[in-house]
């Protein structure tokens, strides 16, 4: 956009200065350098303008008036006095009036130190009280879920809790209650504030009313260090500050940032990080002898791996994983396996995503704030709100404050119905005759149709569950490409799939986002790591198959887990059990990592420096904070010992030195270098290809006729936020809020099986699993919708028949 | 009074059944609605509101007619409020009104949302009022069976529902923003203004919030004329208002007067003097908000909306409570200060805060533990939530209810403070032990 925004002067303490029209008084002082003190206003809510601390005096016809400066939009020719005697004293009054009630346990509260109430009553206060009077008594503090604390008598009653909770995360669960004297935050009765968004609200409360369990008296502000990097957890790369103590990991912030997360970070986010610090990390490699594992020295296991290894054809050899590391080490798990171990079988993904090249290169490719534009948001594919959560709070925002439409289509209600304009349910397996139906316009869908022909249309595309046809997810985005100014975003969730991708470790790319059928990439790519298999590879379907029929025998896993991630367990299962040798690169012991000959223990969050791309394509630097946990290593540095033991020298002195190559090496990624990102320009990421690199690749997706897959009774399964997964299993900040785990069914299907809330069935798809049933209405009838990979439901798998059988015997 | 009565006529004329619909038509109801229907334009309404200069009776006195004027002109749907959440202390005439004549007030709002082309007006009326609503409830079902409510009025083509909706107990909601939100079903919490409600109000569109007694007017304005109404009483305060008038006096209760009269007729004359013979000492002229009257000084001044507001109160709500000299002034003051205190929505710091603080203060100089210093902390903590306690009042709060409490406060100070000092214990020592030093 090349217009200016609009502007009017206002003068300030006697200076008239131009500002940008329609902000508040309170935001074009504080970008003239004039700070006006505030606790209610916050940069990402809605002004409410009830704490009066920003009160400042405006001339107006009928002489000043004192007004809330968060509340009020600058005027042109506006007067503005924010130190007059009448401002500083009614400041000064309400920084008495707030700290009137305030118990002052400072010494105590985690907020002590960073906290805007300490700051501001030095900075505008009067330094004394005159208030003798008994002050207000809470019981304190209170559970108010399994991660929050509420102190109500610290609580000076901002409303940014509240606020962010009804408006952004769309979970009001905590409110007003009582008046006056006696007004207090608090939960409804029974209802603990189980919000996946929670932990916001502690990073934004001005002071110590809400503080989080898991970092509850563990540091003072002072005692922390701090780098900025992205959350791993998702795709969202949510900019995050990680902090330690004495180097344990322990504070996780969001960082506000206009291009993802807004600050925001979900709970998933903010507290895995306990997994860091945890006793089950595994320290120093493990080699398997007479089915146990038993500790090895680097030297030992190197010189093991790259032996077996060596001991392959190099066609004979695949590896798995790579979305949960960074770019560089994804670049030297290709780097490795192509040139060194000379094979083409390499997947980032475990058979649960989307086609690669559809994924890295699809093409016109949306960017997350193409969502504060858009006027229509076609969402097909996962409960945004379960498995990208940051993703979910800014479609909500698109769809509650910017006024977008918002078409979900899915197989159950999701988190994000309530404020769609059109909810569209169907039987897994129909998907592709509701998207026929859709495209016509016929019927029940004439007014969808209607409300998809609003651009610019954001079309958010993936697999609503991991038993649905990949292809559907592009047919989708094909049929997306009539619709008006449209753009498409992939949704993959793990990690850093899209770097991964982006690094080639897929059967189908080659690093920089390169066609493996390139003939020119790929030639300019053998010359620089000196030599290359010939075409594509295996998929990790393909591989676990070939590894199970013998034709593949080694397999390098490199934080994946397919035993637990795979639709269909027993492939992984079979797979991993006939491969003739496994290395498994790994912070924990994984149910896929049970079957390795050896495990290499890697450095995980705030251990590892590098960088990641995002959802949308966004490159952003990582940061080291603590080194790693015993003698972990980061994934590169484990490779280019092992590149060395095969005799492939490497020589890559540090992951900046990978991340040069990388910039010279992968065409998307040209331009991308450390320094870029880490300063200037770059410090919120850059979105990829940037001016200085090129993307050879441009794919546009088609629809490859996905068959309808009819069934009487057909298996929804979705992962969850809190699921069982490695890494969560073992953050204690959070594992415990994994789900139980259910089948949920429709009522009539309840009733035709003769079944009701809380019995017990079994269900086999792949495996057998034995659940409670939940009815669910919000299902369409046929459907059974079970959560993936939970405690209870691993092993169930995602594809094949499915068959119900009431439990006998059951405790209910 | 020279002028006849019009907003307490029937109910003085016919005590026993003033409320029902036989006894309004009987006694010329409905005629001002069957005018305005058929001969008048809805324009033609809002103009003679206009011109009967009649400004709010439920404490701002803003004209009504200008307020109807700032509806935008083009935004559907528009609604109507009545609010009947009297709730102040002292304040009792809308109860009247409601129990006692119902129907006055629903022609009074038919007229008036066919003058503002709305189609669904609501009546809010405080929780404490089940029999006025109940009352209210009844004639409004009388008026949908008789026509005068509902799709096709009288034939004229004019649709208007009314929804009756009682409050939860909380004096704020009388604050029209407060009113509204509670409405909608939310917290009553005043809102941020602008947007006024003219503007932005119910459900975020336009609406026009009056008191119960100015839309009780209505019927007689239309069938009178604007003019008609504007003649009575000064040109500033015209027509008749109701007072509520209570305390120590021998004649307490709602007594509808033309403006004009002197606060001695009110208080000697129309309620019968000063209770148990005693000495006047002070009177709240108009609502617990306003600040005092003393003797000494305003017995002579005209009760009307300017000459009550030249001398630095206001009129109010109508509301008069008499105080004779048997008064504990800081007892007086205290009382209003924890009603106000009580009643806050404790949204805003100030008013949360402030309000609390001062009944605090008020209370322990009751109890013999006032010191000194007191005093002063009682005029600046009223200046930190009314800066320069001026009048009309400045505010750091979101709606007047802080400011409000601060009035009873500076009213003793000023007249009284001989009578606080000596509630302070003389002989003590100026620490009291238990003092607290925050810093930062």
């Amino acid at each position: 956009m090349a217009d200016k925004p609009a502007t009017v002067t206002i003068n300030l303490d006697g200076v008239d200065i131009e500002v940008e029209a329609g902000q508040p008084v309170l935001e074009a002082a504080q970008k003239a350098g004039t700070y006006i003190p505030r606790f209610c206003y916050h940069s990402r809510l809605e002004p409410a303008g009830v704490c009066r601390a920003c009160l400042v005096e405006i001339e107006g016809p009928r002489g000043t008036a004192l007004v809330p400066s968060c509340t009020t939009p600058v005027g042109d020719g506006m007067v503005v006095h924010t130190k007059s005697e009448t401002v500083q004293k009614a400041q000064s009054g309400v920084l008495e009036f707030l700290l009137a009630n305030h118990p002052l346990d400072c010494p105590v509260c985690d907020k002590g130190g960073e906290c805007p109430l300490q700051d501001q009553a030095f900075a505008f206060g009067a330094g004394e009280t005159r208030y003798v009077e008994e002050k207000r008594h809470y019981e304190k503090p209170i559970e108010i879920s399994e991660l929050i604390y509420l102190d109500r008598e610290r609580c000076i009653l901002c409303s940014r809790c509240t606020r962010f909770s009804e408006d952004i995360s769309g979970d009001p669960l905590i409110d007003f209650k009582d008046r006056g004297n006696h007004v207090q935050v608090i939960t409804f009765p029974d209802e603990p504030f189980a919000s996946y968004f929670s932990g916001n609200t502690v990073q934004i409360c001005p002071v110590g009313a809400l503080t989080a369990k898991p970092y509850r008296f563990k540091a003072r502000p002072w005692d922390l260090e701090a780098v900025e990097s992205v959350s791993l957890v998702d795709t969202v790369h949510s900019k995050i500050s990680v902090q330690a103590s004495q180097n344990e990991i322990i504070r996780i912030y969001g960082i506000d940032n206009d291009a993802t997360n807004h600050g925001w970070l979900s709970d998933k986010d903010r507290f895995v990080h306990d997994h860091i610090g945890s006793e089950d990390r595994i320290t120093t490699p493990l080699i398997k002898e007479d089915g146990a594992f038993r500790e090895a020295t680097w030297a030992e296991a190197i010189s093991l791996v790259g032996e077996r290894l060596g001991s392959f054809d190099g066609t004979r050899v695949a590896g798995i994983g790579g979305s949960r590391s960074t770019n560089e080490d994804a670049y030297t798990f290709s780097k490795f396996l192509r040139s060194v171990v000379g094979t083409p079988h390499l997947d980032a993904q475990v058979g649960d995503g989307l086609d690669p090249v559809f994924a890295a290169a699809v093409t016109p490719r949306a960017k997350i704030n193409d969502l504060e534009t858009a006027k229509t948001i076609l969402l097909w594919g996962p409960d945004l709100k379960e498995e990208l959560p940051v993703l979910y709070l800014r479609v909500r925002r698109a769809a509650t404050k910017l006024g977008a439409k918002l078409v979900v289509v899915h197989p159950r209600r999701t988190g994000l119905d309530g404020v769609a304009t059109h909810s569209i349910t169907y039987k897994p397996g129909t998907g592709p005759d509701v998207l026929r139906k859709l495209a016509a316009g016929d019927g029940e869908y004439a007014a969808v149709r209607e409300t998809l022909g609003e651009g610019p249309v954001v079309a958010l595309v993936g697999r609503a569950g991991l038993g649905e046809d990949p292809n559907l997810a592009e047919a989708v985005a094909a049929f997306a490409l009539d619709l008006p100014e449209v753009t498409i975003m992939p949704l993959l969730r793990r990690g850093n799939v899209f770097g991964a991708l982006d690094m080639g470790v897929a059967p189908t790319l080659l690093p920089g986002r390169v066609a493996i059928d390139d003939e020119a990439g790929r030639a300019a790519l053998a010359e620089q790591w000196g030599s290359l298999p010939d075409g594509a590879g295996l998929g990790t379907t393909e591989i676990l198959e070939a590894l199970a029929s013998g034709e593949i025998g080694a397999l390098v896993l490199n934080g994946a887990d397919p035993v637990r991630d795979h639709p269909v367990p027993s492939t992984a299962v079979a797979g991993l059990d006939a491969a003739e040798f496994i290395v498994a690169f790994e912070m924990f012991i994984s149910d896929s990592g049970a079957y390795a000959d050896v495990i290499l223990p890697i450095a995980g969050l705030g251990e590892v420096e590098g960088t990641a791309t995002n959802i949308e394509g966004r490159i952003q630097k990582m940061n080291r904070l603590t080194p790693p946990a015993g003698m972990a290593r980061p994934v590169w540095s484990i490779i280019d010992d092992l590149a060395l033991a095969m005799g492939s020298e490497f020589g890559a002195a540090s992951a900046e030195a990978i991340g040069d190559e990388i910039t010279r090496v992968a065409p998307a990624y040209g331009g991308a270098a450390w320094d870029r990102l880490s300063w200037g320009e770059g410090r919120d990421g850059l979105v990829l290809p940037t001016s200085d690199g090129n993307q050879p690749l441009a794919y546009t997706p088609v629809d490859r006729g996905v068959p309808v897959v009819a069934g009487h009774r057909v298996l929804h399964t979705a992962r969850v936020l809190y699921d069982d997964g490695v890494i969560v299993r073992h953050s204690s900040g959070i594992a415990g809020l994994a789900a139980r785990g259910a089948a949920y069914l429709h009522p009539r299907d309840a009733s035709v099986l003769a079944l009701a809330e809380g019995d017990l069935i079994s269900i086999t798809v792949d495996g057998e699993v034995q659940l409670p049933v939940v009815i669910d209405p919000s299902l369409v009838e046929g459907t059974v919708y079970v959560p993936f990979n939970l405690a209870s439901t691993a092993g169930l798998g995602a594809v094949g028949t499915l068959r119900i059988d009431a439990v006998r015997g059951g405790d209910g | 009074m020279t002028t006849s009565k019009i907003l307490l006529a029937r109910m003085e004329a016919h005590p026993s059944d003033s409320n029902t619909m036989a006894r309004y038509l009987d006694t010329g109801g409905y005629k001002a609605l069957d005018k305005a229907l058929r001969t008048m334009e809805p324009a033609d309404v809002a103009a003679e509101v206009k011109a009967s200069n009649i400004r709010g009776r439920g404490g701002a006195s803003f004209p009504t007619g200008v307020k109807w004027g700032f509806l935008p002109p083009d935004t559907r749907p528009r609604y109507l409020v009545i609010n009947g959440d009297e709730s102040e202390p002292g304040t009792f005439k809308d109860r009247m009104l409601l129990e006692r004549d119902p129907h006055q007030l629903v022609e009074g709002i038919v007229i008036s949302a066919y003058a503002l082309d709305v189609h669904h007006a609501f009546v809010y009326i405080r929780g404490e009022y089940p029999k006025p609503a109940r009352r209210l409830q009844r004639a409004i079902d009388e008026a949908y069976e008789a026509g005068y409510l509902g799709t096709n009025i009288q034939g004229s083509g004019f649709d208007l529902e009314v929804t009756v909706h009682l409050g939860g107990g909380a004096y704020i909601c009388g604050e029209e923003t407060a009113l509204l939100s509670s409405l909608e079903g939310r917290r009553g919490e005043p809102r941020i203004k602008p947007p006024f409600p003219a503007v932005e109000g119910l459900y975020a569109k336009p609406t026009i919030v009056n008191n119960v007694e100015t839309i009780s007017n209505v019927p007689w304005i239309i069938e009178n004329g604007g003019q008609a109404y504007a003649a009575i009483g000064p040109e500033t305060s015209s027509g008749t208002r109701v007072m509520s008038i209570s305390g120590h006096v021998n004649k307490p209760g709602d007594y509808e007067i033309v403006a004009g009269l002197t606060w001695r007729d009110l208080i000697y004359d129309i309620a019968g003097g000063i209770l148990d013979d005693r000495e006047l000492k002070a009177w709240v002229p108009g609502g617990a908000s306003a600040p005092w009257f003393v003797p000494a000084e305003h017995l002579d001044t005209p009760v009307t909306i300017d000459d009550i507001a030249k001398q630095g109160s206001m009129i109010g709500s109508g509301a008069v409570i008499v105080m004779n000299d048997s008064t504990n002034v800081v007892g007086a003051a205290h009382r209003l200060v924890r009603f106000f205190s009580h009643e806050s929505c404790g949204q805003c710091t100030p008013c949360r805060e402030g309000t609390t603080w001062l009944e605090r203060i008020l209370a322990r100089i009751l109890d013999g533990h006032g010191r000194p210093e007191d005093l002063g902390l009682l005029l600046d903590v009223s200046d930190n939530i009314s800066p320069g306690l001026r009048w009309p009042p400045a505010m750091t709060t979101i709606c007047p209810l802080g400011p409000s409490a601060t009035a009873p406060v500076v009213s003793m100070m000023r007249y009284f403070r001989d009578e606080v000092e000596a509630m302070i214990p003389s002989q003590r020592s100026s620490s009291t032990g238990n003092e607290e030093v925050a810093v930062g």
